[in-house]
């Protein structure tokens, strides 16, 4: 089990309606309905994973998060995930604002390029990095908006969201991120996961 | 065995008013079942047919003597498993496989109804169907499938009896049938009306059938059921059993020779007043001017489970229109799952060997009859 999706699934509460944005083959949305008793639904752009998904009895729509999640009308869920994914779009910014207005709440999580290996691998190399979390090279990534903790802490102050949680996730273990331990948590996190709010 | 007792027949007392404002009693409608309704009775599917669709969905069609129309999908072990669930279909009304229809005799005249049956409507045919399940003692059905016409029956049964079923599957349909279907449906209705022996609709007791027309209309919407890449394909510029152009009228190109085909087989299996019938009610359906402009309100009063599925190379029913329907399903937060299937087929993608869309609808159903 991803540590990641244990996180996602604690930070949920029970009797509440959860979208997973880009749901992928639904693994996430099972864990979910398994542990915590919530009406979850997904949006997956990939037709085979939306079949996978039916496979396993989960509501999924395929459609793209850019623009099918209009459809939605303001606070139809609790909670909105969108794991890993922001930095593919086209405009976050919309998409967050999108996340917002559909869910009360939104649980974002981003993969870190301030991690020291991404940092190391650029300044050594000279070289687009390439790790465990961002395994593609620069010309076929589908990340074109990769950001840092730091950024997106910044971030949620440009376009003004509030930040209710902020977690790092380093080998596996999760801990608080705060005004005072920002820098060292961008440097070592693999993943930020973040509990946001309008 | 005479075509009569290859037919089972309800006869509907109750009186069904319809939307022309004509109430009919006492009529009859053919239907046909598959599997067995279990003791609970909670794993009956009721299934729509298409346009030129019958009651006689898999197996043997015992009029014809060819496999039903839905065979690829409907069946044992199929994805719509007959060793597991209940599957009735009938003959929608307007049409021609033993259901009331313009072939039937008006008892007030004695003669055959011809144009002067009333016009029906997709809301007729499902409110006359809903009466199989009061005959087969079913409360709530697990499910209502259907593609094309037949999904928007899916559409029309769920907005008008919501309690009804547990689950919908909408297929390749729409909710407002386009300006652009309306005249493919024209184009056939007057290619109808063009032959000399449809005679206003009083063909049958002149003995004649106006085939020839029929032929056209038949050939036309054929075109519109395929898509131009599958077309291309299939049968490119190939000639039909000759070597080279013949200079003339007959049919040089195998395009040509099939549909040609397609035309003269289907009009010894369809009447062409129902032709019209059918047609009509079709281009008459638009469940968002029924609901005011908004098409959600049609769902608002259901707790069923859709899923709606679309053909990428469907320009007939093409995928806006029906994600138009998850759209509207979302926007009452509705539980709704949707997906567009990869095919070459066109819309008669959801009649044929397509494996995503026979496994979408197997996993569909399959785990929702678990929960």
């Amino acid at each position: 089990m991803k540590s990641e999706y244990k996180i996602i699934t604690d930070i949920i509460e029970e009797n509440t309606r959860v979208l997973d944005v880009g749901c992928d083959d639904g693994t996430l949305m099972e864990f979910l309905k398994r542990n915590k008793n919530v009406n979850v639904r997904g949006i997956e752009i990939s037709k085979e994973k939306v079949q996978i998904c039916v496979a396993k009895g989960l509501t999924v729509i395929e459609g793209n998060a850019e623009l099918d999640l209009k459809q939605f009308p303001n606070d139809s869920f609790d909670y909105v995930i969108l794991g890993q994914t922001l930095q593919a779009f086209i405009n976050p910014e919309i998409v967050i604002k999108e996340l917002l207005r559909v869910g009360k709440k939104a649980i974002i999580t981003i993969p870190n390029f301030g991690h020291w290996k991404v940092r190391l691998n650029l300044l050594i190399k000279g070289t687009m990095p390439v790790t465990k979390t961002l395994p593609n090279n620069w010309y076929n990534t589908p990340n074109i908006h990769m950001c840092t903790i730091k950024d997106f802490v910044k971030f949620s102050k440009i376009i003004d969201f509030k930040i209710f949680k902020s977690l790092a996730l380093i080998n596996k273990n999760v801990s608080n991120i705060n005004n005072s331990n920002l820098f060292f948590k961008n440097l070592f996190a693999e993943l930020g996961i973040f509990l946001i709010e309008k | 065995m005479n075509i009569t007792e290859k037919i089972k027949t309800l006869i509907i007392n109750k009186p069904l008013k319809l939307d022309c404002g004509k109430t009919i009693s006492e009529f009859p409608l053919a239907y046909e079942t598959y599997g067995s309704l279990n003791g609970n009775k909670d794993n009956a599917i009721l299934v729509f047919h298409a346009l030129t669709g019958d009651q006689f969905v898999t197996g043997l069609n015992p009029i014809t003597n060819k496999d039903g129309w839905w065979s690829f999908a409907v069946g044992p072990n199929k994805s719509i498993d007959t060793n597991k669930y209940f599957v009735i279909c009938a003959n929608v009304i307007g049409g021609c496989m033993g259901s009331f229809g313009p072939s039937h005799e008006n008892p007030e005249t004695k003669k055959i109804y011809g144009t002067d049956f009333p016009v029906i409507t997709i809301n007729d045919m499902v409110n006359a169907q809903v009466n199989l399940l009061d005959h087969f003692g079913i409360k709530k059905l697990f499910s209502v499938v259907g593609g094309s016409m037949g999904g928007m029956q899916v559409l029309q049964f769920v907005s008008n009896f919501p309690n009804k079923t547990k689950t919908a599957v909408p297929i390749a349909c729409t909710s407002s049938h386009s300006a652009q279907n309306i005249a493919f449906n024209e184009l056939g209705r007057q290619a109808i009306a063009a032959d000399h022996n449809w005679m206003d609709g009083k063909y049958i007791s002149k003995s004649i059938v106006p085939d020839k027309g029929l032929a056209v209309a038949r050939m036309a919407a054929h075109i519109t059921y395929l898509s131009k890449k599958g077309l291309q394909e299939k049968f490119g510029r190939k000639l039909q059993e000759r070597d080279d152009l013949k200079f003339g009228f007959d049919a040089d190109f195998q395009i040509e020779s099939y549909l040609r085909y397609q035309g003269s087989v289907f009009v010894d299996r369809f009447d062409a007043n129902s032709y019209l019938y059918i047609t009509r009610a079709m281009d008459y359906f638009d469940l968002v001017k029924q609901f005011n402009g908004n098409l959600s309100n049609a769902f608002k009063n259901t707790k069923a489970k859709f899923f709606v599925i679309s053909f990428t190379s469907d320009w007939l029913y093409p995928t806006q229109e029906n994600k138009d329907i998850v759209i509207a399903l979302n926007a009452i937060s509705a539980d709704v799952g949707f997906v567009e299937i990869k095919s070459d087929k066109g819309h008669d993608s959801f009649l044929l060997d397509v494996p995503d869309f026979l496994n979408a609808l197997k996993n569909f159903l399959d785990q929702a009859y678990n929960e």
